[in-house]
């Protein structure tokens, strides 16, 4: 194993985790929220470099992951319309509804598109005006704005044969919900970077306070990672808690005051169901009133729909960082990316998937030695 | 999905009312809107997600960045063909 060679400043790293095992005197739990640290964490073995009494938690941070399977059921559908144009991300290809994906819609004549901006689906529409063009609006912060760019645009440039089927999630109620559960460990937090870079970090001191838990907004390559852990620990011992912004050069403590400012426009707060998990008041975005016509939920009628969670799969526990995706029987046997069960195993940021390839079946635990003549 | 990449601005353009920009990717070169950072210039750095500038970047940042996505396949990821990566992924064909 050659993890620490594998950062682009060895050096920093080494400095780094050197403070961080000086620093750390008990047992700490800290959740990465966003699925993309989590990838960063597991893919660099981040968390068998820090020391043994840190443990990462991970968190609900992944968009396709959380995606309610009534609303990917509902896609599913409406893509299988002859007269739409169903337009997503790539990350949503191979999430598995109840018995098929949006691969399968498209091999069995469903015309499913990838786009790369959601003003592609809006150009899509304009070039196609005898069909119906539908976009898959989900994601968490960062990507709501775009999101509400292309809703925004299509009522401006009157584009009627655009419409997005929302499934917009927000971190902070996310972060109140697992504090509140009877169940949580987590002691500390980092937050999303770039969910920071557009909404700023008001929205955290008051979950501090209330929680008395450290948040550090952290970014998501290797060393960024570590500089966020190294200063949570450095709260954590001395029994403090304050917000902490550990990736400044792309997060501002206003985040982007434009995109906020269209993102209240086209959007309406509202309680929103995360797959595995449940609703959790205020968590979601859908559109406003003045952009109902451009909602694809309203817009198509989809009733009669019959979700069938797989009995094994227990990403709703992995989500919510009750258990190790390792530890579910079927990881690695019955559900691997290839035959994903859940959408954790499916996606570039679910927390299975990340397990699944970047260290198979083998266990923090029985990999520790390896690494531990690094710290 | 929430990964926001960096890129240089190099061209900068109207189209519907919309600031838009050329963007490169070291190397690869992608239609960018820039309202949500309207006054960035040509030449300057931006990290962009799915399509959008969503804050400024130093010029060290953002190649460092660049350099390690690069590495990691990232780039591959966020700008190849999703239907033929999704189809790798799963051992199917990529529909017609």
């Amino acid at each position: 194993m050659k993890y620490i060679d594998e950062f682009n400043d060895p050096e920093l790293a080494k400095r780094l985790l050197d403070d961080i095992h000086a620093s750390v005197k008990q047992p700490w739990a800290i959740m990465e929220v966003c699925g993309g640290q989590t990838h960063s964490i597991i893919r660099h073995g981040i968390d068998q470099l820090i020391p043994d009494q840190v443990e990462m938690i991970h968190g609900p941070g992944c968009p396709v992951c959380v995606t309610p399977l009534e609303l990917i059921d509902k896609a599913l559908e409406i893509a299988s319309r002859p007269e739409v144009i169903f337009c997503s991300f790539g990350d949503m290809l191979r999430v598995p509804g109840s018995g098929r994906d949006l691969f399968r819609v498209k091999s069995e004549g469903g015309d499913v598109r990838v786009v790369y901006s959601p003003l592609d689906a809006l150009k899509l529409a304009r070039e196609n005006p005898d069909r119906e063009v539908v976009f898959f609006g989900i994601g968490f912060e960062t990507t709501a704005p775009p999101n509400a760019m292309a809703v925004f645009q299509a009522k401006r440039l009157d584009v009627p044969n655009f419409t997005m089927l929302v499934s917009h999630v927000r971190v902070p109620p996310a972060i109140d919900a697992i504090m509140q559960s009877p169940t949580c460990r987590v002691q500390a937090f980092l937050a999303a970077g770039h969910v920071c870079s557009v909404m700023g970090t008001e929205e955290y001191p008051p979950l501090v306070e209330r929680y008395s838990v450290p948040i550090v907004v952290t970014g998501f390559e290797p060393l960024d990672i570590l500089e966020g852990i190294r200063r949570t620990v450095h709260q954590l011992e001395r029994g403090e808690s304050y917000l902490d912004n550990a990736y400044p050069r792309a997060v501002p403590a206003e985040g982007n005051v434009a995109a906020r400012k269209l993102l209240s426009e086209v959007f309406t707060i509202t309680d929103r169901g995360w797959r595995g998990i449940g609703v959790i008041p205020d968590s979601g975005w859908r559109l406003s009133e003045t952009y109902r016509d451009f909602d694809a939920e309203y817009r198509f009628q989809v009733s009669d729909i019959h979700t069938e969670e797989s009995a094994v799969c227990r990403s709703g526990e992995v989500l919510q960082g009750l258990i190790k995706p390792h530890e579910c029987a079927a990881f690695g046997k019955q559900c691997t990316p290839r035959n994903p069960l859940g959408a954790t195993m499916v996606s570039s940021e679910g927390a299975c998937a990340a397990y699944y390839l970047y260290r198979r079946l083998t266990t923090p635990s029985t990999s520790q030695p390896e690494v531990a003549s690094i710290g | 999905m929430c990964l926001a990449v960096p890129g240089k601005v190099l061209d900068i353009w109207e189209r519907d009312q919309t600031r838009m920009a050329k963007v490169d990717f070291g190397g690869v070169e992608k239609d960018v809107c820039l309202e949500f950072v309207p006054d960035i210039e040509v030449g300057e750095y931006t990290i962009v997600h799915v399509g959008f500038a969503l804050q400024r970047l130093d010029e060290k940042s953002a190649m460092e960045t660049l350099a390690l996505f690069k590495e990691l396949g990232e780039l591959d990821k966020e700008f190849g063909d999703a239907w033929a990566q999704a189809a790798r992924d799963n051992g199917r064909e990529v529909p017609e």
